[in-house]
């Protein structure tokens, strides 16, 4: 029995019943974009400050004067919403410290989408965590610039038709693999990396909650479903981000100081075919186009098993200072 | 009085940091701004000061950071130069909008290319419209000083603006120069814990920089713009204080010998002190020179400047920048703009001169001071030219 059947038993006692990104904003029909942020803040709890990139969710959430943020939040610009978040946090320690504000924890949480964490925002986020800052970074990745009108960035999976990569007599559309954030998180030492997806609340949350009590960098990746931008119909955003993961295209796993864990088994994967038919997106893509995308699922699962399966945790690995005794 | 200690301006400019209880700095190297960004780091290491130090990867996350810290009302500094400013250069009128009071020390140094390290002032002219107040300094007194003074005048609750102290990069951060610390106690008197307007905690949420399209987004700016031009009265009343305190006297725009001056020159920043010697030289002989220094570059104190060239008839302007395929420099051009309507305003003359470090000596303001009288003497109508440039 999945989790999500059990969601109406359990949720009162397994999810914050308050809203912190509250109704009333502009977020289109079936976005599960949107729904990652309120799951994410859900996860977050009250105690904590949110830098924001420019995109979707600042736009629909933020047009003056109205707010759907009922936590601290700030955006500045597209590309330094890690930038921002070490800011805040920095000033908040500062300020902690020498008694100006009150003496408690508060999490700092940048938030960006795939162009403003994995293009344009790349660099602040590598500085940001390579600095340490006890600070959460999530990427809202939906797979295009949905904001400026579908165009292709790194997070694009191969064959997507987007509006700066499409599809046409002598193109599959995107002609690069999607940019691995996560793994690169993980490649700077970044204490506690995840993949998340809305279509998995209670997971998400877990993971959140999770990465709050991180003292010092953590990185989540959340996979959100656009309607508007990958053609599929509104009321399959929750279905396709489970097909997303059961298709084996988007595994949900977590690395906790470097030892990796798959935490939504699937046993049979299902056909990439099953998740790509439903979006107007990959609709041009031939048989043997398919065939090249389901090809490379299985090699980047294959490789993320081999890491579930061989890499330990930082504190099982073989050398230690016991050795010079 | 305090004891005035031989000094580097740049390492001045950190310790004047240092008295004012910054709570964060986030900065990234770039030459000449670099021993600013060391020294500072170093008084953090120390100890002498509790603030949090960023290192930060690029200049765009130094202003980013030091805004997302000044937003949660922490007192902030950050200091650049030339290619690390113009990368700033986005988050600048950002930072103004949101009125977040982050205050910067900018090393001045020409803008590439070609790449050079040296002073002219193309990269604070290039931001200039960033609606930041924009300070300029002319010894390592000043760079103290004015350091100090910027909190004061960034953090007025009528002002909520970014301020920049621009100090000549090498002519400058580079000198020893005689330099007088005010007294910490002093400092604590007249720059008090920063009482910010909002900030953002959890204990009382608030959104800051929203999205606003044209039914607001012109409010704003011109709530920026008169924010801006009111900051001249605060510079006024801070610049009062501080003699009141200190007894160091400053004004918007400082006048040398120009009384019964017939020709002015208008310099900005550390030139100022190498024209004052020139002036001496002109009227030894016989030359009626004098010298008006624009302190205040943004707001514009253009009644105040009216009044600093008194009745002089020649204006020579210095301009360590040009407005690319405009009418010279840029301070020449809003020289022009603040006589424009005036009765019987002076001839303006723009030089654009020293740029890229190029040396300007008291002989060259001498022999500039010589072209302008020759050509107002004859009437020759005379707009901009590139002094002792080839070609």
């Amino acid at each position: 029995m999945s989790l999500i059947q059990n969601f109406d038993l359990y949720a009162p006692k397994l999810v914050d019943r308050k809203e912190y990104l509250c109704s009333g904003h502009r977020a289109c029909q079936g976005c599960g974009e949107v729904l990652g942020v309120r799951l994410v803040c859900k996860g977050l709890g009250e105690d904590v400050v949110i830098a924001n990139a420019t995109g979707c969710m600042e736009i629909v959430s933020s047009m003056y004067p109205f707010t759907a943020w009922e936590v601290p939040w700030i955006h500045v610009a597209f590309e330094n919403a890690a930038a921002v978040a070490s800011g805040v946090e920095a000033g908040l320690k500062a300020l902690r410290r020498k008694g100006k504000i009150a003496d408690r924890d508060v999490k700092v949480v940048g938030m960006a989408g795939d162009g403003g964490t994995m293009d344009i925002g790349l660099q602040a986020l590598s500085g940001a965590m390579e600095r340490g800052h006890d600070m959460m970074f999530v990427c809202f990745d939906n797979e295009a610039y949905m904001n400026t009108g579908i165009q292709r960035s790194s997070g694009t999976p191969m064959g997507a038709s987007t509006t700066t990569s499409p599809a046409g007599k002598v193109s599959m559309g995107q002609k690069t693999w999607k940019k691995n954030v996560a793994e690169i998180m993980v490649a700077h030492n970044v204490p506690y990396v995840a993949t998340v997806c809305p279509s998995y609340p209670l997971d998400l949350i877990r993971k959140v909650e999770k990465a709050k009590k991180v003292k010092g960098p953590s990185y989540i990746h959340c996979f959100t479903v656009c309607p508007t931008g990958w053609r599929s119909a509104s009321e399959l955003t929750i279905a396709l981000g489970r097909l997303a993961v059961e298709t084996l295209i988007f595994p949900l796993y977590e690395v906790e100081d470097g030892k990796y864990r798959i935490t939504v088994d699937v046993e049979n994967p299902r056909p990439v075919e099953d998740y790509l038919k439903h979006q107007g997106r990959f609709r041009h893509l031939t048989p043997d186009q398919t065939k090249l995308i389901q090809e490379r699922v299985y090699q980047e699962y294959n490789k993320l098993l081999d890491k579930v399966e061989n890499l330990q945790a930082w504190s099982d690995l073989k050398y230690d200072l016991g050795m010079l005794d | 009085m305090a004891k005035r200690v031989g000094m580097e301006v740049a390492i001045a400019a950190s310790e004047a940091v240092a008295l004012c209880n910054i709570d964060m700095a986030a900065v990234y190297p770039i030459t000449p701004q670099s021993h600013i960004a060391e020294h500072l780091s170093d008084i953090v290491a120390d100890g002498r000061i509790d603030a949090e130090f960023v290192t930060v990867e690029s200049e765009h996350s130094a202003i980013s950071c030091v805004a997302g810290a000044c937003a949660t009302g922490a007192r902030v500094y950050t200091a650049t130069s030339s290619q690390g400013l113009m990368l700033m250069h986005e988050i600048l009128p950002i930072v103004s909008a949101m009125r977040l009071p982050v205050v910067m020390g900018i090393a001045n140094r020409a803008v590439s290319g070609p790449l050079n390290i040296l002073n002219d002032h193309t990269d604070i002219m290039s931001q200039r419209d960033c609606g930041w107040v924009v300070l300029f300094v002319e010894n390592g007194q000043e760079a103290v000083d004015l350091t100090i003074q910027s909190f004061k005048i960034a953090e007025n609750k009528d002002v909520m603006l970014p301020t920049c102290v621009n100090i000549d990069g090498f002519q400058l951060t580079h000198m020893v120069e005689p330099v007088e610390f005010p007294d910490q106690k002093l400092v604590n008197k007249f720059l008090p814990p920063r009482k910010p307007y909002a900030t953002l905690h959890p204990d009382k949420p608030v959104t800051m920089g929203t999205f606003a399209m044209g039914d607001i987004f012109p409010e704003v700016m011109k709530a920026k713009d008169e924010a801006l031009k009111g900051a001249k009265k605060v510079v006024l009343d801070v610049f009062a204080e501080w003699k009141k305190l200190f007894g160091r006297e400053y004004k918007l725009v400082e006048t040398y010998k120009t009384e019964d001056a017939e020709c002015v020159f208008v310099t900005m920043g550390s030139m100022g002190e190498t024209a004052e010697v020139a002036v001496n030289e002109l009227r030894k002989a016989g030359v009626a020179a004098g010298l008006v220094k624009i302190r205040l570059w943004r707001p514009f104190p253009f009644e105040e400047f009216r009044a600093a060239i008194g009745k002089a008839k020649l204006l020579m302007v210095m301009d360590r920048a040009i407005v690319h395929g405009g009418m010279g420099g840029p301070v020449s051009v809003e020289i022009k703009s603040a006589l424009y309507g005036e009765k019987n305003p002076p001839a303006v003359h723009d030089y654009i001169m020293g740029l890229g470090g190029r040396d300007v000596a008291v002989d060259d303001f001498e022999a500039m001071a010589k072209k302008s009288l020759e050509a107002y003497r004859k009437g020759v109508e005379k707009d901009y030219e590139f002094y002792g440039v080839r070609g």
